[in-house]
């Protein structure tokens, strides 16, 4: 009788392990941290990824690029978003921590500077206008400072906090070296608080990622960029083609390679890849071609 | 009966409980001189390491902080008076409500009142000041925003620093009511005998009576409002600057701490050290306001 019973038992349990392992239900949690830039993308991907895998917890924090990276070469993220690539200094530290990660770069983004729809006289900005406004010690301080026939208006300025990729990349190609820039601006990790301080202030210019413009097109206007070419606007064909530079930048995400090697982080990474194409291009950044999502997917 | 023996060894072992439970209270006491003493010696140390490469001359005395910026300037006057400005503009919240708060409810309200009243007040003291930080950005802003002030940006002084009085009201309150309550009734019967009117005998007899204690009052408030972080950083602003606008953003000495210690400052760089030397300046202006307080309020301290 007892050995009839635990044979019931021990087939009934392998018949369960066996029935949920063929219908793959991954649980577990992936901690993910960095770039608010890259946040939307994430963000999208892990809302699609959670509801096809109920029980995969997938967490998104913004704490910025440098916070990300900070977390992350110590171990406590499994993914950092980046919208920058890593530092030296912190490459270093994940060695010393013995992290070993691998890269994906998984969208363009047009970097855009923005301004109050209530502003009609800005038609285009050029790269050295960009410069003297936001350089340390700039003498920007109302409108005409930058082009005499622009109103005499106090200019309010608003942008990305130090620990911000957006910010590192922005210093580096208008001002010229990486954390050079006048400190007087309103500044915040949270992109959302910058379009609310935009929106709401018809002497604003500011810069974040392109995507928060694209879902707040009601609520600003973007300033076309003249690098020495003529004015460009950001839009999916102007980044591909290469034509609005200096501030189209690759986006990325690092991947901790012992992370990598739990099931529910390479469904997700594997998820990511896939659908990238098509999440980058709803939430209004410019996807790469697919043979490069293609690529990242061999490096799984 | 016991024995002479028995009795020695049960009078022993009192001895020994005795011993231990003093040594045990003394150790509690001693744990906490030694955590202050603790906290004081790091912040000397890496303090010491940062004025090894910044003057105190001038992180002292130059008006520019840009500590993750380039060029970096260190100049720690802006956090001073970013502290003080919204210290300022919570006193001004504060100080009228507070006391009048109090004088209304020890002198003027019935027991009732006072039994509902008051235990309202103190609600406002536990609310969590990240709370009070999410009040001011997304409710005081907008409203002096559309209502009063239309130029107003998102991060400024004036919404934290109200915020900040309101979390502090409390404090002043119900200490300074204590104190009025203290007053002696035979004060305000003489004052009433004399024909003083109610409002006389309240602002000229009980309040400069109970000043040591109302004055003790403020000085905690000031105190607190000096440490807080969340509310100053979640809706101030981080931008050091020396202005008197308070529709400016600003940054104060705590905030300023926080976003470092958040932030993604390599340990042991100067921007590390920074949290240090800021933070042991904090330390001092907090310790200098005590001192204060504490001479006035033994000043001022009358026996009944």
């Amino acid at each position: 009788m007892l050995a009839v019973a635990v044979v019931a038992v021990v087939s009934l349990s392998l018949s369960y392990w066996y029935y949920t392992s063929a219908t793959q239900k991954l649980s577990g949690t992936i901690e993910i941290d960095g770039s608010s830039t890259v946040f939307p993308i994430t963000q999208a991907v892990a809302e699609e990824f959670q509801k096809s895998n109920p029980d995969v917890r997938v967490n998104v924090g913004i704490s910025g690029t440098g916070g990300g990276f900070k977390r992350f070469t110590k171990g406590e993220t499994d993914i950092s978003d980046a919208s920058r690539p890593i530092k030296d200094s912190e490459a270093q530290t994940a060695a010393q921590n013995g992290i070993e990660y691998t890269v994906f770069q998984v969208a363009l983004d047009g970097l855009s500077v923005v301004v109050n729809p209530s502003n009609t006289w800005v038609d285009y900005m050029t790269t050295q206008e960009l410069n003297l406004t936001w350089r340390p010690g700039s003498p920007v301080d109302s409108w005409n400072d930058i082009r005499p026939e622009w109103p005499n208006q106090p200019i309010h300025l608003y942008g990305p906090g130090t620990d911000s990729g957006t910010f590192d990349y922005f210093t580096e190609v208008i001002v010229g070296e990486v954390d050079a820039s006048r400190p007087d601006y309103t500044a915040s990790e949270d992109d959302n608080v910058l379009v609310q301080g935009i929106a709401g202030d018809p002497n604003a210019l500011g810069y974040f990622g392109y995507a928060y413009y694209a879902e707040n097109t009601d609520k600003l206007k973007v300033v076309p960029i003249d690098s020495g070419s003529g004015p460009v606007i950001p839009s999916d064909q102007t980044i591909n083609a290469g034509q609005y530079t200096p501030l189209s930048r690759p986006l990325f995400i690092y991947v901790n390679k012992e992370s990598l090697k739990r099931s529910e982080v390479k469904a997700f990474v594997k998820f990511y890849m896939e659908n990238a194409e098509q999440l980058v291009a709803e939430v209004g950044y410019t996807p790469l071609p697919a043979s490069v999502y293609q690529e990242n997917l061999t490096k799984l | 009966m016991q024995s002479n023996n028995e009795l020695e060894a049960k009078k022993k072992v009192q001895r020994i409980r005795e011993w231990i439970i003093e040594k045990a209270l003394f150790a509690s006491a001693i744990v906490s001189i030694f955590t202050t003493l603790a906290i004081l010696a790091v912040l000397l140390f890496e303090a010491a390491g940062f004025f090894q490469t910044v003057s105190i001359i001038e992180f002292f005395t130059t008006t520019v902080w840009t500590p993750l910026f380039q060029p970096q300037h260190f100049g720690v006057l802006p956090l001073i008076w970013g502290t003080v400005l919204v210290t300022l503009i919570a006193l001004t919240v504060a100080v009228p409500i507070g006391l009048g708060s109090a004088i209304f409810l020890s002198e003027y309200a019935p027991d009732q009142l006072r039994r509902v009243v008051k235990p309202i007040l103190e609600i406002l003291a536990g609310v969590p000041s990240v709370v009070y930080g999410y009040f001011a950005l997304t409710f005081v802003t907008p409203f002096l925003k559309q209502n009063f002030l239309p130029d107003m940006i998102v991060f400024n002084a004036l919404s934290a620093g109200v915020v900040l009085g309101i979390m502090i009201i409390p404090m002043i309150s119900s200490l300074s009511e204590d104190a009025m309550l203290a007053v002696p009734q035979s004060f305000r019967e003489g004052a009433y005998a004399l024909g003083a009117r109610k409002h006389e005998v309240a602002l000229k007899i009980v309040v400069p009576s109970a000043l040591s204690g109302i004055v003790a009052s403020f000085i905690l408030a000031i105190s607190r409002a000096v440490g807080e972080t969340m509310i100053v950083s979640m809706a101030g602003g981080s931008t050091p600057k020396l202005t008197l606008n308070p529709l400016e953003s600003i940054q104060t000495m705590t905030a300023y701490i926080a976003q470092i210690s958040l932030g993604e400052a390599p340990y042991g760089s100067i921007e590390y050290r920074t949290i240090f030397s800021v933070g042991i300046t904090l330390f001092a202006l907090t310790f200098a306001v005590n001192l204060i307080g504490q001479w006035v309020a033994k000043r001022f301290w009358k026996r009944y």
